[in-house]
C-alpha cells in the first residue's frame, strides 16, 4: 500500500540530469559552428556557382562549381593590382612586425628591467586607440612625409596593429626555451649571439613563422586603414570595399572568398601557436 | 693545472644577500662538494664561477688567471647542469660534438672525443637519437659526456643526480665518481644530499646562510663539525646536543652527569652522535620513547633531561617504550660547542 506512494517520487538519476546538460552542451557548440560556418558555407557556394545562379532563384544550396564569377573576379580591372600590393604589403607588415617583435619577445622573457610590466600593458595598449581616430593625423603626417599611397606607409600601420601580437607570441615562445640551454651553450663555447642563433633560433623557428604568418594574415584582413591611406596603390581590400558595392551580386562574393580563404587557411596553419599565445601550452 | 681560488665574493639580490664574503681555495684535480639545504648559496656559487652570474664584489681564479670578468666560454669549464639541458633540437652526437665545433677542432678529433666520452659514459649506441628519446638517466650521461668531451681544466655540475630516480642516482654517483677520478679535472660538484657529498668528495664545503661553515674532508667534517650547524645537518640521525653548565675544576654538568670538558665560557653545549653511545651503568638518564630495530642497529629515541636524545645503540638490545636507559658517551667522540657563537670549542 505504501509502495504505491513512493513509485511517483523518485528522484532523477544522475544518467538523466547528465544528459541534459549533455544536450545543452551539444546544442550550444552546434550553434556556435553554424554561427561561424554558414556564412562561409554561403559565401563558397555562390562563389562557385555561375553568376546567373548567383542572383537566380530557387537555391540548391550545393555549389555548381562554375568558376565564372572567379573568372570575372580575376579579370576585372585592378583585382590583380590590388592582390599584389595586398601581397606586398602583408610580406613588408611580417619582416617589420617580427623584425621589431622577435626581439621585444625575446627580451621581455629573458631579462628583468624596470618598467617590464608596465611595458607590457602599453604593448596591449596599441591595440586599444581606434584607427578611425588616428587616420586622419596619420594621413596628413603621411602625406607630409611623402608615405601617403605607398606600400611602406601602409605595411608601417599594420605593423602596428600586429606587433602586440608579434611579442606576446615570441614572447611565450622564448620563454618556453630554458634559460639552461642557453647557459650551457655559453659555458660549451658561445657568446650571447652565438647561443641565441645555435640554440634558440632552431627550436622556436617554427613559432616565429607562425607569428609571421598572423601577421601576415592581419595585414591581408586590415580595411580602415588601407582605405584611407591608399588611394592608387590599394590593397584588396580597400580596393573591394570602394568598387564591390556597385558591382553585381556573384563579383562581390568571389571577392569575399578571395579575402576569406587565404586568411583561413593561413589561420589553421598556425593555430597551436597563436593558442600559446593565451598561454594553453603549445607543445 | 687548475686551481681555483675565491676570495671574498660576495652576491647580493636587491636586499637579500645570497653569499656572504666567500673565500675559498680548491686544489688541482679536487673534488669539491658545496653541501646545504636549498637557498644557501650553493648554487649561486657555483654559477659565478661558472660566470653565469656576476659576483656583487671579489675574485675569482682559476689556473693563476682571474676569471670573474670574464664570459663562461673563456673560462675553461664545463658544466652539468641539473635538468640536463640537452639540446633537444640535435642528436646526442652533435650534443656531445657541440662544444668542440665551437673550438673549431677537426673532424677527425671531434669523432675520437665524441665516440671516447659516449664510450665512457656507455651511450655510445644512444648517439643517433635525439634528447627527447632519451630517459632521465640517459640525458643526464649526455650532459656529463658533454662536459667531459671539452676536456676542461674544470667541470661544474649543479645537483645532476637530484632528477634521478633513487636506484639509478646510486649507480650514476658510483660511475661518476670513477670517470671523475680519472679525468684529471678539478670538480665542483652541487648538492642538498649528504650521502651523495660524503660518497664523492675529497673535501666538503658545508654552506648556510651564504656562508661556508667548514670545508674538510667527509669524516673531518662528519667527526669534527666546526660549528652546531654542521653537526644537526650531517649525519643521518644528526648529533644529540644538551646544554652543560660548569662545575668545579674543568668538569661540567651534563644532565646530572659530570664530565670533563674544556675550559671556555660559563655555559657550552654537549654534543655526541648518536653511535658513540653505549648503554652502561653511570651515564645520562635516558627515557626510551620509540624503538626502531633497523637489522644492524636499532634506533631508540629517548628524553634526557626533557630533551630529544638518539642513540643508534647494538640490535640484540631489549628496551621497550617508558624504560629507563644510562647512556655513556665514548669520551674521545665528545664534542662542546658554544651556545653564543654555535662555534665548536
Amino acid at each position: 500500500m505504501t509502495a504505491i506512494t513512493t513509485e511517483t517520487d523518485v528522484p532523477r538519476t544522475v544518467e538523466s540530469a547528465r544528459s541534459a546538460g549533455k544536450f545543452l552542451f551539444i546544442a550550444a557548440i552546434v550553434l556556435i559552428c553554424a554561427w561561424v560556418l554558414v556564412p562561409i558555407y554561403l559565401l563558397l557556394v555562390n562563389t562557385l556557382s555561375s553568376p546567373s545562379e548567383v542572383s537566380g532563384f530557387p537555391k540548391t544550396g550545393i555549389p555548381s562549381f562554375d568558376f565564372g564569377s572567379i573568372q570575372f573576379f580575376l579579370s576585372f580591372a585592378g583585382v590583380l593590382k590590388a592582390l599584389w600590393n595586398s601581397l606586398l604589403v602583408a610580406v613588408l607588415t611580417m619582416i617589420l612586425s617580427i623584425g621589431i617583435g622577435a626581439p621585444a619577445g625575446y627580451a621581455l622573457s629573458r631579462f628583468e628591467f624596470p618598467g617590464k610590466e608596465i611595458f607590457r600593458m602599453l604593448v596591449i595598449m596599441t591595440r586599444a586607440f581606434p584607427l578611425p581616430l588616428l587616420a586622419l593625423p596619420l594621413a596628413v603626417f603621411f602625406i607630409r612625409t611623402g608615405l601617403d599611397d605607398t606600400a611602406l606607409g601602409l605595411a608601417i600601420v599594420h605593423t602596428v596593429l600586429a606587433i602586440p601580437f608579434a611579442v606576446l607570441i615570441t614572447f611565450s615562445l622564448f620563454s618556453g626555451i630554458p634559460i639552461e640551454l642557453e647557459e650551457a651553450a655559453w659555458t660549451l663555447g658561445c657568446n650571447r649571439l652565438q647561443a641565441f642563433r645555435k640554440v634558440v633560433l632552431p627550436l622556436v623557428l617554427p613559432g616565429i613563422a607562425a607569428s609571421a604568418v598572423f601577421a601576415f594574415t592581419i595585414s591581408w584582413n586590415e580595411v580602415f586603414a588601407a582605405a584611407v591611406l591608399t588611394i592608387e596603390n590599394r590593397t584588396l581590400p580597400a580596393f573591394l570595399v570602394q568598387s564591390l558595392n556597385v558591382s553585381p551580386l556573384h563579383l562581390k562574393f568571389a571577392g569575399g572568398a578571395a579575402m576569406v580563404i587565404p586568411a583561413l587557411i593561413f589561420i589553421f596553419a598556425v593555430r597551436k601557436y597563436l593558442f600559446a599565445m593565451w598561454g594553453i601550452a603549445n607543445r | 693545472m687548475a686551481e681555483i681560488v675565491i676570495k671574498n665574493v660576495a652576491k647580493s639580490f636587491g636586499s637579500f644577500q645570497a653569499l656572504h664574503s666567500i673565500d675559498l681555495t680548491i686544489a688541482d684535480q679536487e673534488f669539491m662538494v658545496l653541501l646545504g639545504a636549498s637557498g644557501c648559496g650553493k648554487t649561486t656559487l657555483l654559477r659565478i664561477i661558472a660566470g653565469l652570474e656576476t659576483p656583487t664584489q671579489g675574485e675569482v681564479w682559476i689556473g693563476g688567471r682571474r676569471v670573474d670578468k670574464l664570459p663562461p666560454r673563456e673560462r675553461g669549464i664545463a658544466m652539468v647542469f641539473q635538468n640536463y639541458a640537452v639540446f633537444p633540437h640535435l642528436t646526442v652526437f652533435e650534443n656531445i660534438a657541440f662544444g668542440l665545433r665551437m673550438k673549431k677542432l677537426p673532424q677527425p678529433e671531434i669523432d675520437r672525443r665524441v665516440n671516447r666520452t659516449a664510450e665512457l659514459m656507455h651511450i655510445e649506441q644512444l648517439l643517433k637519437r635525439y634528447s627527447g628519446q632519451l630517459s632521465g638517466g640517459q640525458r643526464q650521461r649526455v650532459a656529463v659526456a658533454r662536459a667531459l668531451a671539452m676536456e676542461p681544466d674544470v667541470i661544474l655540475m649543479d645537483e645532476p643526480l637530484s632528477n634521478l630516480d633513487a636506484l639509478l642516482r646510486l649507480e650514476m654517483r658510483a660511475e661518476l665518481k670513477g670517470v671523475l677520478a680519472g679525468s684529471k679535472t678539478t670538480t665542483i660538484y652541487v648538492t642538498h644530499d649528504q650521502v651523495e657529498a660524503m660518497s664523492l668528495a675529497d673535501r666538503i664545503s658545508v654552506m648556510n646562510g651564504g656562508k661556508i661553515v667548514q670545508a674538510a674532508s667527509p669524516v673531518e667534517v662528519y667527526r669534527n663539525p666546526a660549528a652546531r650547524f654542521v653537526g644537526s645537518f650531517i649525519g643521518n640521525p644528526p648529533m644529540n646536543f644538551i646544554p652543560a653548565t660548569r662545575a668545579a675544576n674543568g668538569q661540567w654538568q651534563v644532565a646530572g652527569v659530570t664530565l670533563s670538558g674544556p675550559a671556555g665560557p660559563d655555559k657550552l653545549d654537549f654534543a655526541i652522535r648518536p653511535e658513540d653511545l653505549t648503554v652502561a651503568p653511570g651515564g645520562l638518564k635516558a627515557t626510551a620513547r620509540v624503538i626502531e630495530p633497523l637489522g644492524a642497529h636499532t634506533l631508540v629515541t629517548s628524553d634526557v633531561d626533557g630533551r630529544l636524545f638518539r642513540a643508534v645503540l647494538d640490535s640484540d638490545i631489549t628496551v621497550a617504550p617508558g624504560d629507563e636507559l644510562s647512556l655513556v658517551p665514548k669520551p674521545d667522540r665528545i664534542r662542546w660547542f658554544d651556545p653564543e657563537t654555535s662555534n665548536a670549542v
